[in-house]
């Protein structure tokens, strides 16, 4: 596996709530001067460690590409631990370490019905998708999320694309998102599905997939340390039961790659 | 003023002290965009079996403060795949390549020693006696000072003219006397040291947050013991010893040359940054001559510790 990217220490040009509700729910959107990355594919993602980190938390958080500009790369954080709580606290003018554009990004096939799954802050990579997408009228949005769809780029997307969102208000919603789910799968079962979001999300999106027969890729949010392939600490399963590394190989596997269990 | 930041290990002369651990920088090539490996003193690539292995289940990792939690379970290629695949993509000419020994019994590491030290590219081997984390052994070798010395011989008598290090583990009650044991069993140099086993938890879930439940703890939060295990072998043993633990900048370096190391290994901090080996080897000559130091043979072991 080729392995690129760029690391650069950059300054933080914002730090804004998404939305009127944003502050209040922990979303945020990120925006950083572009390192000098060059073109990235939507799904790919980069590592960011502030200097507020210090020696504490260690880790460098992973981040999937937002958007991407010449001037500015943008990303999508939901302020959920101690990584980011700090990175959504961060003022314009202080600093981070930024790496990439890291790992493989999503299979782009202009012409193909195409419809991203999308699962709470699991939607970051598809703002980039529908930006750099060269026939936009071929894409359908199906999203899911538990806070307020105000605090997500939800709206904006709607705007150019076919766009459904789903709001899980108690677990109680969960099998009629799950329906919708199927429904959807069922429908692009000839086309081209790309879905991101937490584990069990992908893990139901695999299963109806091969159910229907249908072309899939997910993208894993599997726990990294480097980023680059050199701790081996985010592996997964790959469908022969040999461990591959989501940094390198992935983010993005075609879903019969992988076994895709429950627990990793 | 000059600073002299070469540093001369048995059979190794390295044009600085700044190496990269196991374990934490892959095969060394995917770091290789993120700087320039000829820059490095060394290149200690990712734990080597005869045989490919596949590692632990998930998850592996954990974060913890200051530091995080592991259990990889020595994944690797196998020493073949390493030889045909990687080595000859590494500057091995330049910077020397450092082999990492994992095996389950004496034998087998003696075997592995004698495929290692028959490849060119390979500069010397460090002994992993230490990784806590295969059930299967390992762990004991690097506990029982009789074990690591008859190791340490049977790994030298296969090792030919390459320099042999043990990589000591810092969970034993007397470090100083495996390090002994080591010395005497032929080892070159000593490697100080391995992770800490450590343990994490989540309350919610009520499970342990590694697989292997065990793990090894590593980053700036072992550093004081990194500094007093090396210190205290340095005392002991006249072999030259290469600290590892913690180190994450180029004051870190000199505070563990200052106590009598030769040369380091950098590990989690390649986490923090992928260019953190690199920048620390850029900025330990502009740090000498700020604080005056000529060369680190002359500051090496100069601890000045006051009468009581």
């Amino acid at each position: 596996m080729a392995i690129s990217g760029v690391c650069r220490d950059v300054s933080i040009l914002s730090v804004a709530p998404v939305g009127p509700h944003g502050e209040q729910y922990g979303c945020y959107f990120l925006e950083l001067d572009n390192p000098g990355f060059p073109p990235a594919v939507a799904g790919q993602f980069v590592m960011v460690r502030p200097e507020a980190f210090g020696s504490d938390p260690v880790w460098p958080r992973p981040f999937s590409i937002c958007r991407l500009t010449p001037e500015k790369l943008t990303l999508f954080v939901q302020a959920c631990g101690r990584g980011s709580d700090i990175l959504c606290r961060l003022k314009p003018g202080e600093r981070a370490t930024v790496w990439g554009p890291l790992g493989q990004g999503f299979a782009l096939e202009p012409d193909v019905p195409t419809v991203m799954l999308a699962g709470g802050v699991g939607l970051a990579p598809f703002v980039e998708y529908v930006a750099t997408h060269p026939a936009p009228a071929n894409l359908s949005l199906v999203f899911g999320h538990r806070q307020p769809r105000s605090c997500y780029p939800f709206d904006a997307m709607a705007k150019t694309i076919r766009a459904t969102a789903f709001e899980e208000k108690t677990p109680a919603d969960l099998p009629q998102f799950i329906a919708l789910l199927e429904k959807t799968v069922a429908e692009f079962a000839g086309g081209l599905i790309l879905a991101c979001g937490p584990r069990p999300f992908l893990v139901t999106v695999a299963r109806l997939a091969r159910r229907f027969g249908a072309r899939a890729q997910v993208s894993l949010e599997n726990r990294m340390a480097c980023g680059v392939g050199g701790c081996l600490g985010c592996v997964e399963k790959n469908a022969l039961g040999n461990y591959v590394q989501t940094c390198t190989e992935g983010p993005v596997f075609w879903v019969e790659e992988l076994k895709l269990s429950e627990d990793a | 003023m000059t600073v002299d930041t070469s540093v001369r290990l048995p059979g190794l002369h390295v044009k600085n002290p700044v190496m990269t651990a196991s374990g934490t920088f892959g095969y060394g090539l995917e770091f290789a965009p993120f700087g320039d490996l000829r820059s490095l003193g060394g290149i200690v690539v990712k734990g080597l079996s005869l045989l490919p292995r596949l590692g632990n289940p998930m998850p592996r990792i954990a974060e913890s403060p200051s530091g995080m939690l592991n259990a990889i379970g020595l994944q690797n290629c196998g020493v073949e795949v390493f030889l045909r695949d990687k080595l000859p993509r590494l500057p091995f000419t330049e910077t020397p390549i450092v082999a990492n020994l994992y095996a389950c019994d004496a034998d087998e590491f003696a075997e592995l020693a004698g495929v290692l030290s028959a490849a060119e590219g390979v500069s010397a081997l460090e002994v992993n006696i230490s990784c806590p984390n295969v059930k299967a052994g390992g762990i004991a070798f690097g506990q029982d000072p009789a074990m690591a010395g008859r190791l340490t011989e049977a790994v030298k008598k296969r090792a030919g003219d390459k320099p042999v290090w043990v990589k000591l583990s810092p969970n034993v009650t007397d470090i100083v006397s495996i390090a002994r044991a080591a010395v005497l069993g032929g080892a070159d140099a000593l490697t100080c040291i391995n992770t800490l086993t450590g343990m994490a938890v989540d309350i919610r879930t009520r499970r342990p947050r590694l697989a292997n439940i065990i793990g090894g703890l590593s980053g700036p939060a072992i550093k004081p013991v990194a500094l007093r295990c090396v210190w205290q072998v340095c005392q002991a043993v006249s072999a030259p010893v290469i600290a590892v633990g913690g180190i994450a900048s180029a004051e870190d370096v000199l505070e563990f040359i200052l106590v009598g190391a030769h040369a380091v290994q950098i590990g989690t901090a390649n986490f923090m940054r992928p260019d953190m080996a690199f920048r620390i080897a850029k900025r330990l000559p502009v740090l000498m001559e700020e604080l005056g130091i000529k060369s680190l043979d002359a500051y090496r072991g100069t601890l000045e510790v006051p009468a009581s």
